[in-house]
């Protein structure tokens, strides 16, 4: 019976996307998406927060090593999207690149990863510092 | 119920080394982390609290109450201090975001219901920079 820690960090990255069904007709996807639909893209700075949660090692207090968490970060999701268009990644191919449905592909491109005893706990995605989004993917009993 | 939460801020300088280890292995696990000089932060701590709201008063708990309960225990002790040096429950337990939010914990667990009759500790978040910290709900979030 091990106490646990939630350990968290945040990364940016930058992305264009537009917000688009194909199946919609251009009034029905001005309707839903407003400014969002515009053809030619607009973009984001985004903030994605990682959190682990998991015991601390006694002989590092830590729940994770940053630098392994930002080595495995910065490979599997911030290099991906960051100075992408969200729309031209397969993730995006048959779902809208809302930024809910971008937390659901950042965890998959996660859940597997392993981050010594800590697991991943929750993911953040902060569009503009207005609007964020938070997935727990199976903490909360959801397939991502 | 209703979460209130309080922050402060503190500055103080700590380093990572584990005395069980060569100066290689410290160097290869803290980076420049482990530099024995020194370094420091401006932390930023939040403490959440738990409570019912009072029909009368409209509070949880009196926040100047919280806020003094914080600095006393917390705040007047590690503010401006070598963590490291000055602060006896990290003489054994290495300085770092996760072990600072389970030590405030541990100074506040009591503190809080009998300075703040009604309320009960729900969280203890430390955050080292904008971009890293570690959230402690308490002993009871176990593996299971």
């Amino acid at each position: 019976m091990t106490p646990l820690v939630d350990f968290s960090r945040r990364y940016h990255f930058s992305a264009s996307h537009r917000l688009h069904v194909e199946h919609f007709s251009d009034e029905q996807n001005d309707e839903t998406f407003g400014k969002c639909n515009n053809p030619h893209g607009h973009g984001h700075n985004y903030t994605l927060e990682v959190t682990v949660r998991g015991p601390v090692a006694p002989d590092t207090g830590m729940v994770v090593n940053m630098v392994d968490l930002d080595r495995v970060i910065e490979e599997r999701v911030v290099s991906r999207f960051d100075m992408q268009n969200l729309n031209c990644d397969p993730d995006f191919k048959n779902v809208v690149s809302s930024t809910e449905n971008l937390c659901r592909a950042a965890w998959r491109l996660l859940k597997e990863t392993s981050f010594g005893t800590a697991k991943l706990e929750r993911l953040r995605i902060e569009e503009t510092i207005n609007n964020f989004f938070e997935f727990t993917g199976e903490n909360a009993g959801e397939e991502a | 119920m209703i979460l209130l939460t309080r922050r402060a801020d503190f500055s103080a300088a700590h380093y990572y080394w584990n005395e069980n280890w060569s100066p290689e292995e410290n160097l290869r696990v803290f980076g420049k982390c482990a530099n024995r000089n020194g370094h420091g932060h401006n932390y930023t701590l939040e403490v959440t609290v738990a409570g019912e709201v009072d029909p009368v008063t409209g509070f949880v708990v009196d926040l100047k109450k919280l806020k003094d309960v914080m600095n006393k225990e917390v705040v007047d002790i590690y503010d401006h201090r070598h963590l490291n040096h000055e602060i006896a429950e990290f003489k054994h337990r290495m300085p770092t975001a996760e072990n600072m939010a389970i030590s405030i914990w541990e100074r506040l667990e009591n503190a809080v219901p009998r300075q703040l009759p009604g309320a009960r500790l729900q969280r203890v978040r430390v955050y080292e920079m904008d971009d890293l910290f570690a959230d402690y709900y308490g002993p009871a979030t176990v593996n299971a």
